[in-house]
């Protein structure tokens, strides 16, 4: 029997990016929380600039309950199962992923809120590629603005606004939706080479722009200014100049003293009452087993671990999962287009050997529907960025597009004179769902609890690989006019796990194919919410984590405007 | 850390000064370093004298200076092969079983003892997946590790005296790069410091292994 702990008001399942944030305004509220976190604490001393343990053995993440659950893989219900990755994409800790991500964090534009609409009135309902089932999101960008401004100033986001109340800033984003004020920062700085890029874009007719990312650019709430040193891809701030919720939202939920966190807690199943309401949580710690009751339980656990732990919590009321009498746990899956890149090589050295991936120059001319068309065979597009970062390890292990063989001496002569004349763009794109792509839980494989991981079955389809061919042939275009002597395409891949998964317990307001209502709460459990990506039902060309944010933090503020409705 | 009293790094300026070039020049030097080095921790020393005659023509020591050897990659990759690398040692086992015997038919002779032309043949048919199972993947693994043993941190045993850093001209871990240690027309000066060689890392160290 597990141990019955002293009731609590809410219960946030996951202390990542979005249950980081969200239990700020719960503890502003005066409502008492507790935050169930897998992982652990880590420190500014914890992140040594080392490129073989971050970026080449998974560190932190290979010795985290993650990496024993990593979800599986195939393209289709009829196809085998895809080899399994051997480190799993996300990390568990108080904070999440954000202590390691790129911090990249973008507002999603107007349009990707209103795709099918939009597409439909500028092109005809046909434009709608075949088997998708994506829809217009229940609100608009106005509606989520206000959110975003909250996040980016509460855990510092720099950057150089584009359309401020309708004034367009050419120096930023002309094509985002309008932002009540300006970003908090400025922008990371340039460099030569971000320069030179910029360049070539406006002699394209581009609008290149510094992208939004959440780290300080200065002394920001007690926190240090960037120190460019090369080591923020996978590799957490050794100065807290990243916005990560650990050294942000959460430590200022814990100082209200009405927010807890409990560290190495492994979450089993949510608990339904009589009543067809969730009534608490059931956790492992220690070897120990623990039941924590809770009048409100936020799921916050990335988009595999929300829909696995919905699927995994049956009861007499709820006997296919949690919230899951629509069939809907698991539907509208699908991880974002950021593969199929390119790469460019160059007649001399870049010097990107510093700098961070948030520090680069953006094109969103080819994003979203910001251009026409009318005459292409697909919607959606993509953004371009390119930045300033690189490391020996991955240096060396370049394209020698054809220009050497792959060792022996004339290898070494070429990366002596190649290995910091090479750069890769980030291009992410327009993804949709589909029906045939989801995820459910896997009938073989199990955790080291004896409790079946996510399976995911999904692959991109026409619309994605169209989009994917036209944006590596502007990021082609756009590194010859800087100058590059070649240029390579890399392979899309497929849907494997990812860190840019969404879906699963889609946001909507029709119950038959959404999981969650317009506010982030259960249409078929009214105490329980879902947090992150798994409630977004399209991805826009952009990251995702500060849509993420702004809607858990969203969903957070209703809980506390309506404590007792939703509470009792 | 100033390293340019360390022998290493001073024995290959006397390298450039004398202009010596091509693997053959480079025997000496092996034999010297083989001299001094300490026995391999998970290999036998069988296995371990082949991985350093392949990762020696994969990366070879030549007229661009130390290769492999000098980096000191197979040191490095026994050491994983205890630690983070445990997973490949049957597959390393296996491998180099497997080019020994290989080179002894096509070639007639261990391939410890073959010529730096016949090494990169048996290597070639390796790439290409000749000679045993399975063989082409084997090649890109030791290839992978190679780099990392060459390219990586010398907290684990690569990379030894900056030497593949060097060789690329990576000015080396920093705690603050400044705007102009990102101009592309300057070139920071190298630091020569692992990462845990800054006080702040220091006290939470990995598994070298």
């Amino acid at each position: 029997m597990p141990v019955n702990l002293k009731p609590t008001d809410v219960v946030v399942i996951g202390l990542g990016a979005a249950g980081g944030v969200a239990v700020l305004p719960l503890a502003q509220a005066g409502i008492e929380v507790i935050g169930l976190e897998a992982g652990t604490w880590l420190r500014p001393d914890d992140f040594a600039p080392d490129e073989l343990r971050n970026n080449f053995r998974g560190w932190p993440q290979a010795v985290q309950k993650a990496n024993r659950e990593i979800p599986t893989h195939r393209t289709s219900s009829t196809a085998p199962a895809s080899p399994r990755l051997l480190i799993h994409p996300m990390m568990n800790a108080v904070g999440g992923t954000t202590l390691h991500y790129w911090a990249q964090s973008w507002r999603l534009n107007p349009w990707d809120f209103k795709v099918v609409s939009e597409t439909t009135r500028r092109y005809g309902a046909s434009r709608i590629p075949r088997g998708s089932t994506v829809e217009d999101w229940p609100f608009g960008l106005d509606e989520l603005e206000p959110y975003y401004d909250k996040v980016e100033y509460e855990i510092g986001v720099s950057g150089q606004a584009g359309n401020v109340k309708g004034k367009i800033d050419p120096r930023g984003n002309t094509f985002e939706g309008a932002r009540a004020r300006e970003y908090p920062m400025p922008p990371l700085r340039g460099t030569s080479f971000t320069e030179m890029m910029g360049d070539a874009a406006r002699t394209l007719g581009w609008r290149p722009f510094p992208g939004p990312a959440a780290v300080s650019t200065r002394a920001y709430q007690g926190r240090a200014g960037c120190a460019y040193h090369g080591f923020c891809s996978r590799g957490g701030c050794h100065i807290n100049a990243k916005g990560s919720t650990a050294v942000t939202t959460i430590p200022k939920a814990q100082a209200t003293k009405r927010f807890s966190v409990v560290t190495e807690a492994h979450v089993t199943t949510i608990e339904v009452g009589p009543n067809g309401r969730v009534s608490g949580v059931n956790y492992v710690k220690g070897g120990m087993e623990y039941f924590q009751p809770a009048k409100v339980v936020l799921v916050a656990s990335y988009v595999y671990e929300n829909v696995r732990l919905l699927l995994l919590s049956k009861s007499k009321a709820f006997p296919n999962g949690l919230s899951n009498n629509h069939g809907q746990v698991g539907r509208h899956y699908f991880s974002h287009n950021q593969t199929g890149g390119v790469t460019a090589l160059f007649p001399k050295r870049l010097n990107n050997w510093y700098g961070l991936p948030a520090q680069g120059v953006a094109v969103d001319d080819w994003a979203d529907d910001n251009f026409d068309h009318g005459g292409l065979d697909f919607i959606g597009g993509g953004n371009l960025w390119v930045y300033s970062d690189r490391r020996p390890i991955s240096a060396a292990s370049m394209s020698t597009y054809g220009r050497a063989p792959r060792w022996g001496s004339a290898w070494k002569a070429f990366i002596k004179q190649s290995a910091d004349s090479w750069n890769v763009s980030y291009l992410q794109k327009t993804t949709l769902p589909y029906e045939e792509n989801y995820l459910d839980l896997d009938p073989a494989v199990k955790d080291p609890l004896g409790l079946p991981v996510c399976r995911i079955t999904a692959d991109y389809k026409e619309n994605e690989r169209r989009v994917s061919a036209f944006i590596q042939d502007k990021m082609v275009e756009w590194y010859k006019a800087a100058g590059a002597i070649a240029t390579e395409k890399t392979g899309m891949g497929t849907m494997g796990p990812t860190t840019h998964a969404y879906g699963g317990t889609r946001m909507g307001d029709n119950p038959e194919t959404n999981v969650v209502d317009r506010w982030g709460f259960s249409h078929e459990v009214p105490n329980l919410g879902v947090l992150g990506a798994s409630v977004m039902g399209t991805s826009g060309a952009r990251n995702p984590t500060l849509t993420a944010q702004a809607l858990a933090w969203r969903t957070a503020e209703r809980l506390a405007k309506n404590w007792k409705q939703i509470s009792s | 850390m100033d390293d340019s009293h360390d022998p290493l790094i001073s024995r290959r300026d006397v390298l450039k000064r004398v202009g010596i070039a091509g693997a053959a020049a480079a025997v000496p030097i092996d034999a010297l370093a083989q001299a001094t080095r300490e026995p391999f921790e998970t290999l036998t020393a069988a296995e371990g004298a082949t991985l350093e005659a392949i990762v020696a023509r994969l990366i070879p020591t030549d007229a661009n200076g130390p290769g492999a050897t000098e980096a000191r990659a197979a040191r490095y990759i026994d050491r994983a092969l205890g630690g983070f690398l445990a997973p490949f040692l049957v597959a390393y086992r296996g491998g180099l079983s497997g080019i020994e015997s290989y080179a002894r038919t096509a070639k007639g002779a261990a391939f410890t003892q073959l010529s730096a032309q016949d090494q990169d043949a048996v290597l070639t048919d390796m790439e290409s997946n000749k000679g045993f199972p399975a063989a082409g993947l084997f090649f890109n693994v030791v290839l992978s590790h190679t780099i990392q043993g060459t390219f990586c941190d010398p907290f684990y045993g690569g990379n030894a005296n900056f030497v593949g850093w060097d060789l690329i001209a990576y000015p080396g871990v920093r705690l603050t790069a400044t705007a102009n240690d990102q101009r592309m027309d300057v070139s920071p000066k190298p630091t020569h410091m692992s990462a845990y060689d800054f006080s702040m890392f220091s006290r939470k160290k990995p598994d070298a292994r």
